[in-house]
């Protein structure tokens, strides 16, 4: 199992601590979770079971509100969470944007 | 607080009475079109300790005029050479007068009054040579660790960064600050979210509503425009959000009071932590806040950074001109994919090769180091990036720096009026 890093005891998500490959297993509070697809060093994952609509905790203060359910061990990312604040831009959004105009 | 420790011995001295620990000539274009007979000016010397910076705008600014005049009188700068081609809006008489002001020699050629191309690059060839010799016998002195400002910034951020990295830099910071040194953080757009638990470290009441107020500036500004300071490699890093990404770069600030709030081109008076806002004051106009991170470096040193500590995950590659850039790389990865690049591994951390206080101490000593003379890795692969653009701000209030203003005593309620007078519709000459 490899591990990942709780900053705050409140948080609900943990920080893999190095890259995983798809089938390797983390380590989520002891529970032994196999991931589904690579994930980089840095990457979030759930600690616990996520609602929609619920904050998303690091470093103990919300970085965002999850858009979906999100099961323990699932990838945390831009898929099923989203700012508070303002909308995040990446390639991916850019490159759909261009496709469809 | 043991404010008579020594950074190095061998600080240049200049005739203001700044200590520097760089020796540099600056060649500055006052405009775009002066950048080729600037930049061939400098090439020859580029090795020397010539750095090449300047501003592109033909329509003047009294930011940038602001800010190239921080950076000419700059305690590393000794010497100035400014290239014109005539008819700009830059002030470059005004620049002159206060390069000369400070001590510094400083030359003004004019491309339009000089011949040409050719005569202008062989003229300021000439004075660049000379001056390098001169500067040579700049008087070498103590100089005490309250005397250094240090700048830290973050760019490529990822996962990493908020872990490794940002946390350790924020231990030197601690350790700067108790020692009495000057210390700048910055990026109030890469502060959104953190504006409570930030606010509620400021020394005096007012400052604490300063800078609340400085970050829901930045997050109108960034609101209007349509995103934040979030560029696609910090997702693919790991981070998802603008508030994932501001709670990473808060930890570079460590947990020490702040002391101020600074806008760019404002140098700190007395020891102790600032926030710089990069944010420009009154409604939306030129663009970005700061279009990459060479643009934050420039405000740090501005404002008097002698050193900048750079915080990476995805692994940029940038120094800078005028001050050197100690690199610390937060992902493990990243430092063997790029180790020319790096002064510090803080992704160790992650290996368990060190913890936040071994990287902290390291960055500390490594500061010492940088400040004797040691170049950083940046340095040595000649990186001298510089960007300049248009902003405008207002300037800061009494309120913004309490420690140079007994009036602004913490027994005072926080008011409205400080607020507006340090960051908002102040009226009087905007900047």
């Amino acid at each position: 199992m490899k591990p990942a890093i709780r900053l705050s005891p409140e948080d609900n998500i943990l920080v893999l601590a190095q890259s995983m490959q798809a089938g390797e297993v983390v380590d989520i509070d002891g529970t032994a979770h196999r991931l589904s697809a690579a994930l980089g060093l840095g990457h979030k994952v759930a600690a616990r079971m996520i609602a929609p609509g619920e904050k998303i905790l690091k470093y103990g203060v919300p970085i965002g509100s999850a858009t979906a359910a999100i099961e323990p061990g699932e990838h945390v990312h831009l898929h099923n969470m989203k700012s508070d604040y303002l909308p995040t831009f990446t390639l991916d959004a850019g490159r759909e944007f261009h496709s469809a105009t | 607080m043991s404010a008579s420790r020594t950074i190095t011995q061998g600080a240049f001295l200049r005739a203001d009475g700044s200590k520097g620990i760089r020796n540099l000539v600056a060649v500055v274009y006052l405009v775009e079109c002066a950048h080729h007979v600037s930049r061939e000016i400098q090439m020859p010397y580029r090795e020397n300790g010539v750095h090449l910076i300047g501003f592109s705008g033909c329509y003047p600014n009294d930011y940038s005029f602001r800010m190239l005049q921080g950076l000419c009188t700059h305690p590393n700068v000794g010497a100035v050479l400014l290239v014109s081609l005539g008819c700009e809006g830059f002030n470059r008489h005004g620049l002159l007068d206060a390069v000369r002001a400070s001590g510094r020699a400083c030359e003004l050629l004019v491309i339009q009054q000089t011949g040409g191309t050719r005569e202008t690059i062989r003229r300021g060839r000439d004075w660049v040579g000379r001056t390098i010799s001169q500067l040579d016998s700049t008087p070498r002195v103590a100089m005490a660790i309250d005397e250094i400002v240090v700048g830290t910034v973050c760019g490529g951020s990822d996962g990493t960064s908020g872990i490794t990295a940002n946390p350790a830099i924020g231990r030197a910071f601690e350790r700067l600050v108790g020692e009495g040194a000057r210390c700048i953080f910055e990026e109030t757009g890469e502060l959104i979210g953190c504006e409570q638990i930030m606010g509620a470290r400021a020394i005096t009441p007012e400052l604490g509503t300063i800078l609340h107020a400085s970050i829901a500036k930045a997050a109108r500004y960034y609101a209007t425009l349509g995103h934040g300071s979030f560029a696609p490699g910090n997702a693919d890093g790991g981070l998802t959000t603008q508030e994932e990404k501001s709670m990473g770069a808060y930890s570079k600030s460590g947990s020490s009071p702040i002391s101020g709030l600074l806008k760019p081109g404002d140098v700190p008076r007395a020891g102790g932590l600032y926030l710089l806002d990069v944010v420009p004051d009154g409604e939306v106009r030129f663009g970005f806040p700061n279009i990459n991170d060479n643009a934050e470096i420039a405000e740090l040193i501005a404002c008097g950074s002698h050193v900048i500590l750079f915080s990476t995950g995805r692994g940029s590659v940038v120094g800078s001109a005028i001050s050197p850039v100690i690199k610390v790389c937060a992902n493990p990865e990243t430092f063997r994919n790029l180790p020319d690049d790096m002064d510090v591994n803080a992704g160790r951390i992650l290996e368990g090769d060190s913890n936040l206080d071994g990287v902290g101490e390291e960055i500390h000593r490594l500061i010492h180091e940088v400040a004797d003379g040691r170049q950083t890795a940046s340095e040595s692969l000649g990186h001298q990036e510089f960007v300049l653009g248009y902003k405008s701000f207002d300037p800061i209030g009494p309120a913004c720096h309490p420690t140079l203003n007994p009036s602004a005593s913490p027994a005072r309620p926080a008011a409205t009026a400080v607020h507006l007078a340090c960051l908002s519709g102040r009226p009087g000459r905007r900047r």
